[in-house]
């Protein structure tokens, strides 16, 4: 507002006038970014540098907490614990979903049914549906175990072992988020042109051959779409673990989204908890950042 | 706030002369339940089936009184959180609220978020004749008492922890109830047959919820975790004894899988037939001996936790209820507390098996104990676990850190850790936590 025009370019007299009812326009959208967004932003910064404990008192103690986190072996294990989660979360829905849309993109009786059933753990309520896999993972009244040992298996321990419970976990998110993944890469290959797929039978390539030279390449825009929206899904898990094991057994499955509820809304610091969300803010945006970049190479490549 | 209850004061002072109270006293009925007409209370309860119990019984207050009363329950954990924030704002949006002693008592009575009874329970135009303060047991007043003489809540039920066991297991294997901690273990072992699926002992092993099990040990040598002046003891001998109890019993006699048990898991062990003794609170009996959701109706003993090797106790739980110091509705808020702890509402947690009421009087109706579903030997370990009943947890502000740091280090010694490291360990971590907490 300060710049003062060149004094060549003498403005009209309404010019400014506009500018400043332009403004006006945009008042109620900023208004709400303001209050929804950039408050809740600064309030976390400034939070975060206080030691801040609910029903106690706020002191101002620099990057007291940060350097805190840094020492802190639990928070350190959640971060690990975070990436392996989200690795295998990713991994699973990406594969088996890219597998069931190749078979829902075939013609065969009942496809629709067979597709709507498909999608159904999509629409459930992830709490309720926690609830109820607690109740199957039970080691010794479970249902699994009981389908299990029926034909001979070994009986799991699931949720209820520190060395099974992020994989079942992840076989939760699994069930419930393939169906996701599959629905964008059926998008994808309906999307695909039909020539390609022509030339290749014409010169005589396997159905192997077709897929690895011709179906993935194409698909793999829509590959990475559903990849990086299962990343940050992933990253951010929070009510499928805290219903089933609430970061249990000890702290086998505490993820920093568990560990930083316990510190906000169980031990009410906070103030540390605010440190915790910034640093898994950057965590978010560097991942996010690895995954468009790769995303944007697969563009490029393509063209 | 406080003008407004000197209002009070100075009014039923003058209304009332000394002479006058000594004549309303003899005649019982002349109390004012309804001074406070048209007063609308807004009443925060723990979900629970003594929440329900109010709730059901809210009509008779409102046309005792003619106070109109708007109530909730919200479960447990958010609760908690709930009235922390809400207190914490400084207008909380209550003027009624229980809370649980175990967890919050400390918290409450350092910040002073709820009203000193006191000046109330001592004001005859305010308290009713037919309260009968002496009717209150002495261990729950205490329980409801701050360490500076405050009373801050009015105490409504407590929960004992006993050592629930399956009466057919135990004959099929010729096993007599044990009569000390170590003969839990023998016990235990001579229970297990693990070809049939049936283990001796069943006990939360989920970090947090566990504590109660390795504190219920502790008190076998007459210990607690935290001294009277506020010094943890939990890596004395005594206390990593006790942890040794627990991984065993945990490691080797214990369900696959227990180590993320929380009460829910333990109890549908137990109810299936698949766990020989059980170690939790009293309170969660009613559904063992419901033909729908166990199998084991009929059988179920009901011990109390024997003794250890220097002391004999029951660990104890307990909720009370009190004023939002905050509330201009003292007056109102009072009445509805006291109408929630008198002698009619008391019957009923024990009538229904809701509660164990902090009331002595329920215990000695017959009617009662005849026509219990639970039966002599429950009604008979409830009132012993009452007799040697001590804290379960320490009175500190951040119990829940308490609870989990010391979960964690228990549940990593059923993983196989050495418990006397796991505990020096996490008292190490949980130190500057609690001096922390006393320091602000």
């Amino acid at each position: 507002m300060k710049l003062q025009p060149a004094p060549a370019v003498r403005k009209r007299r309404g010019a400014r006038l506009e500018e400043g009812g332009y403004f006006w326009f945009i008042a109620p959208a900023a208004i709400v970014v303001a209050a929804v967004i950039v408050f809740p932003w600064v309030f976390t910064l400034y939070m975060s540098v206080h030691a801040w404990k609910l029903g106690g008192t706020r002191e101002f103690v620099g990057l007291a907490n940060f350097a805190r986190l840094l020492g802190d072996d639990r928070f350190g294990w959640s971060v690990l614990r975070t990436l392996w989660f989200t690795l295998l979360a990713v991994v699973a829905p990406v594969v088996l979903g890219l597998f069931a849309a190749i078979v829902f993109n075939r013609k065969f009786p009942l496809r629709g049914l067979a597709r709507t059933v498909f999608i159904l753990p999509m629409m459930a309520t992830p709490v309720a549906i926690a609830l109820v896999w607690t109740m199957m993972f039970h080691p010794q009244l479970g249902v699994l175990n009981y389908l299990l040992t029926s034909v001979g298996i070994p009986a799991s321990q699931w949720v209820y072992h520190a060395d099974s419970v992020i994989p079942t976990l992840v076989m939760v998110e699994t069930w419930h988020w393939t169906p996701l993944v599959m629905l964008i890469v059926l998008g994808g290959l309906a999307a695909l042109p039909s020539d390609p797929f022509e030339a290749a039978r014409i010169d005589g390539a396997n159905p192997w051959q077709v897929f690895r030279h011709v179906t993935w390449p194409l698909l793999l825009p829509y590959v990475a779409v559903a990849a990086i929206i299962r990343t940050i899904d992933a990253l951010k898990t929070f009510d499928t673990i805290f219903v089933i094991t609430q970061g249990g057994p000890g702290t086998a499955s505490e993820t920093i989204n568990i560990f930083l509820y316990l510190q906000a809304f169980a031990y009410y610091e906070l103030g540390y908890a605010s440190a915790v969300v910034l640093v898994f803010f950057v965590l978010i945006v560097v991942l996010s950042l690895v995954m468009l970049r790769w995303r944007q190479r697969l563009a490029e490549a393509t063209k | 706030m406080k003008i407004f209850r000197r209002h009070l004061l100075a009014g039923a002072a003058g209304t009332l002369a000394a002479p006058a109270i000594v004549e309303q006293v003899g005649a019982q009925s002349a109390f004012d339940w309804r001074r406070f007409r048209g007063t609308e209370l807004e009443v925060s309860l723990t979900l629970s089936p003594r929440g329900d119990t109010l709730q059901r019984h809210q009509k008779e207050f409102e046309d005792l009184t003619g106070i109109k009363v708007g109530s909730e329950q919200v479960p447990e954990q958010q609760h908690r959180q709930k009235l922390v924030i809400e207190f914490t704002s400084g207008r909380p949006s209550f003027d009624v609220v229980t809370i649980s002693l175990h967890v919050s008592k400390r918290q409450v009575g350092k910040a002073r978020w709820l009203t000193d009874l006191r000046p109330m329970l001592n004001d005859p135009s305010l308290l009713s004749p037919d309260y009968d303060r002496a009717d209150v047991s002495a261990g729950g007043l205490a329980y409801a008492t701050q360490a500076d003489g405050r009373v801050d809540t009015l105490p409504n039920s407590v929960d004992y922890w006993i050592l629930y066991y399956n009466k057919e297991l135990f004959e099929q294997k010729g096993v007599a109830y044990p009569r000390t901690m170590d003969e839990i273990v023998t016990a235990a072992e001579k229970l297990t047959d693990k070809g049939r699926g049936i283990y001796g002992f069943v006990g939360r092993g989920l970090k947090n919820a566990n504590i109660p099990v390795w504190t219920s040990w502790l008190l076998g040598q007459g210990q607690e975790t935290v001294s009277p002046d506020g010094r943890l003891l939990t890596d004395t001998p005594e206390a990593i004894w006790a942890g040794e109890l627990y991984k065993r019993l945990m490691r080797e006699w214990a369900p696959p899988g227990s180590i993320g048990f929380n009460w829910n898991e333990c109890q549908t062990s137990f109810a299936q037939g698949r766990a020989a003794m059980w170690l939790d609170g009293i309170g969660f009996a009613p559904p063992l001996e419901d033909p729908t959701r166990s199998r084991i109706v009929g059988k179920v003993g009901y011990g109390v936790v024997p003794p250890g090797p220097k002391a004999h106790h029951s660990a104890m739980f307990g909720d009370g209820i009190g004023i939002a110091a905050a509330s201009r509705k003292q007056g109102a808020a009072f009445l509805y507390i006291q109408w929630a702890t008198m002698k009619a509402n008391h019957t009923r947690l024990l009538q229904t098996g809701s509660g164990v009421p902090t009331r002595n009087s329920p215990f000695r109706n017959q009617d009662i104990m005849q026509n219990s579903k639970f039966g002599r030997e429950w009604f008979e370990t409830l009132l012993k676990s009452g007799e040697i009943a001590r804290p379960g947890l320490p009175v500190i502000i951040p119990v829940t850190e308490f609870r989990d740091t010391f979960g964690i280090a228990l549940t990593n010694t059923i993983g196989g850790a050495d418990v006397a490291a796991e505990l020096r360990k996490a008292t190490a971590e949980f130190q500057p936590i609690l001096d922390r907490s006393e320091r602000a």
